[in-house]
């Protein structure tokens, strides 16, 4: 995975709570077998006028010209402000595959669904939880000033506004550690595999029926 | 030192490494997967030149795409292309799978404990949210992304943080004609949908414990809806009996030694919780959503709500477009809202039990003029054949139901069936997201009884005065 340390750019406001997986990625693209080429229909539902199909070409179809995506002041957005329980639903993956290929790599919210959390950290996109009153705020600025920018580093965890102000936030340290260098989890947790063993065998003599194989 | 609650014994027991704060390798005894979410995480792990840790813990069976009817071909060439992957996949390592026409085939979430492959005790884990619902049987079992099912390939562990502990204690009994259906929608309206976010739920209390094991599996499927990612319920007699005599079940010796430790999968007297909820189950009544998302939702005698009353404006402003979204006025009774199709599946409402009170609702009745679909698609090929040796099959198709092969169907309409453009649907699905059910398609989310009722009167009606 890719590794984080910083990012500046544009923020895209998405004022709307409980914005579920289903509308991040909609379910007929769920059909690839591919962990790319979702982009192009990240928010389908609110981005575009008409219904899409996988395979169809996305410029040809009709957009939406109040979905905030499309406003041409929000162009190249690279962060996401968002409400409450943001990635709520399914378990798709497929939601942070689009956001990344869309070119979203971070995002704030006052809350972010647990599976759509871990999701993005192991893509190496950083979602950040802040207080509800600070996600408000922001989203005043960013809807009075046009071009508003936010710079995020990781390294002191922080998020700095164009005016300068410094907002600090929370991120586990192990996973801070892993966006920071793009580390491959398996290969990380492969290299306790006498761990895991070691936990098998005893495992087998307290609960031998755990070790009964479904295809033997 | 302080009790443990059945979260924290769970959690112990599968602990490989770490402990107390930050992340924690946490071993993994049952790996379900179907063929949304899995193919990119074969494909990582053949790139990365790495091989399955333990294929025997894992049973593979194709849901979502699935047709339910005409199994002999699949229109879908992209639909086929999943479905095949699947299938190679798993005939490359060796996993055990049930096919699309094997009869043992249904939702992944329905054949886990249907096969005793989902056991007490057990972690257990699947690409898709709803996996929550395994935590009826006394298992910690949870929803992972496609990374995550790689991960458990390669490794059979995951590395995650403990989340904290919630109780739902449900007091008193359930009223007659309302379901567990009801009562988790119940406890979604009282949390929120963030609620349970950050914790595992324990439900608990008299009306859990008066739940069958298909009651409680609704109730843990639904929990994702809630929030959290995980549910859980203790052990007792009725989780034994369910399990007892299932082709994956331990025989025997095994089978007693079993039991013996399963009976530990309570939590403790003086376990603490970081939230406790109390919920009145006498209070619950038949409840009916009325917008896109399942805390959107108010008793069957209640009405549209009025956005102007909502004092908090993210609220007021997600009210309004959920009432555009589904086309309904502030006001209007729940009652005067009609149907054009009707749909009784899905992970969180397809057992047996679902399909014989909604049938005890249709006998000797036929659906109304209005509804163009109805639709009852069993959980699995053991479900359907179960309800059609006890003849439901028969009461659904003479009252002008559809009776259709298992599979995810109408849920989130992978397959072909799926609602249209401003077609408004009772489903016993457990998402009313907007799309969720196909383009511009309008989702109430009620029980099988309340569902097959409102076939019938081509309206929402009470079930209890049906
Ligand atoms: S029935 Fe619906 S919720 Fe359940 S696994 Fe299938 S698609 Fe998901």
């Amino acid at each position: 995975m890719e590794a984080f340390t910083q990012l500046a750019g544009i923020v895209a406001p998405l004022d709307r709570a409980n914005v579920d997986t289903d509308t991040i990625i909609p379910k007929q693209y769920l059909k690839s077998i591919r962990r790319t080429g979702f982009g192009p229909n990240l928010f389908d539902l609110w981005r575009y006028l008409d219904k899409g199909e996988p395979g169809q070409d996305s410029s040809t179809r009709r957009l939406n010209p109040d979905f905030i995506l499309n406003q041409p002041r929000y162009r190249g957005a690279q962060i996401l402000l968002a409400r409450k329980n943001f990635g709520c639903g399914s378990s798709r993956e497929h939601a942070v595959w689009a956001l990344l290929e869309y070119g979203i790599r971070a995002m704030l919210a006052p809350s972010v669904a647990d599976i759509f959390y871990s999701n993005a950290i192991k893509n190496g996109f950083l979602p950040i939880v802040l207080d509800a009153h600070t996600i408000d705020r922001l989203f005043k600025d960013v809807e009075a000033t046009p071009g508003y920018r936010l710079t995020i580093d990781l390294v002191p965890q922080t998020v700095t506004t164009p005016k300068g102000e410094v907002i600090h936030f929370d991120v586990d340290q192990a996973l801070k550690h892993q966006l920071l260098h793009g580390l491959d989890d398996i290969d990380m947790t492969l290299r306790h595999a006498d761990h895991i063993r070691a936990y098998e065998a005893r495992r087998r003599k307290q609960a031998p029926w755990l070790f009964t194989d479904l295809d033997g | 030192m302080a009790g443990k609650t059945l979260y924290d014994k769970l959690w112990d027991a599968h602990l490989v490494r770490g402990n107390g704060e930050g992340t924690s390798i946490i071993y993994i005894d049952r790996h379900l997967i179907h063929e949304v979410t899995s193919p990119q995480a074969f494909e990582g792990l053949k790139l990365a030149s790495r091989k399955p840790w333990r294929t025997g813990t894992i049973l593979a069976v194709p849901d979502h795409n699935v047709p339910t009817i005409g199994r002999d071909h699949v229109q879908d060439r992209i639909s086929q292309i999943q479905l095949d992957t699947l299938d190679q996949n798993c005939a490359e390592w060796g996993i055990t799978e049930f096919t699309m026409n094997d009869p043992r085939q249904g939702i992944v979430h329905i054949i886990g404990p249907e096969q005793g492959a989902c056991l007490p005790g057990m972690t257990i884990v699947c690409g898709d949210s709803h996996t929550s619902t395994n935590g009826a049987l006394g298992a910690l079992a949870f929803g992972i992304g496609t990374s995550e099912v790689e991960h458990v390939l390669a490794t059979q562990c995951l590395v995650m943080k403990k989340a904290k502990n919630m109780s739902v204690n449900v007091r008193g009994q359930l009223g007659e004609g309302v379901t567990a259906k009801d009562m988790m929608l119940g406890i979604i309206r009282q949390i929120g949908t963030a609620g349970g976010a950050g914790y595992t739920i324990e439900y608990s209390g008299e009306a859990i414990r008066a739940l069958s094991m298909e009651g409680r599996m609704t109730v843990c499927n639904m929990t994702i809806e809630a929030g959290a990612r995980a549910g859980v319920i203790a052990v007792d007699d009725t989780t034994i009996n369910y399990i007892e005599g299932r082709p994956f079940a331990p025989k025997g010796e095994l089978w007693e030694e079993a039991v013996r430790t399963w009976r530990n999968l309570v939590s403790d007297q003086d376990a603490t919780f970081d939230k406790v909820v109390y919920v009145d189950a006498a209070t619950i009544e038949p409840l009916v959503t009325w917008g896109t998302s399942p805390e959107m939702v108010v008793p069957i005698h209640g009405r549209v709500p009025d956005p102007d009353e909502e004092r908090d404006t993210v609220k007021r402003e997600g009210m309004r477009r959920a009432l555009t979204y589904m086309g309904l006025k502030p006001g209007i009774p729940m009652t005067e809202i009609r149907l054009d199709k009707i749909f009784v599946g899905s992970c969180t409402n397809s057992r047996i039990e679902d399909l014989r009170a909604a049938a005890h609702i249709v006998r000797g009745r036929k659906i109304a003029p209005n509804i163009v679909q109805a639709l009852v698609v069993p959980g699995s090929g053991l479900v359907k054949r179960q309800a059609e040796a006890e003849g439901l099959d028969k009461i659904f198709i003479e009252a002008g139901f559809e009776w259709r092969e298992p599979g995810c169907s109408m849920c989130l309409g992978m397959n072909p069936d799926h609602l249209n453009p401003g077609e408004r649907c009772a489903s016993s699905s457990n998402r009313n997201f907007e799309g969720r059910q196909g383009y511009g398609g309008r989702t109430h989310l009620v029980s099988p009884p309340m569902a097959v009722a409102a076939a019938i009167a081509g309206h929402f009606v009470d079930v209890r005065e049906f």
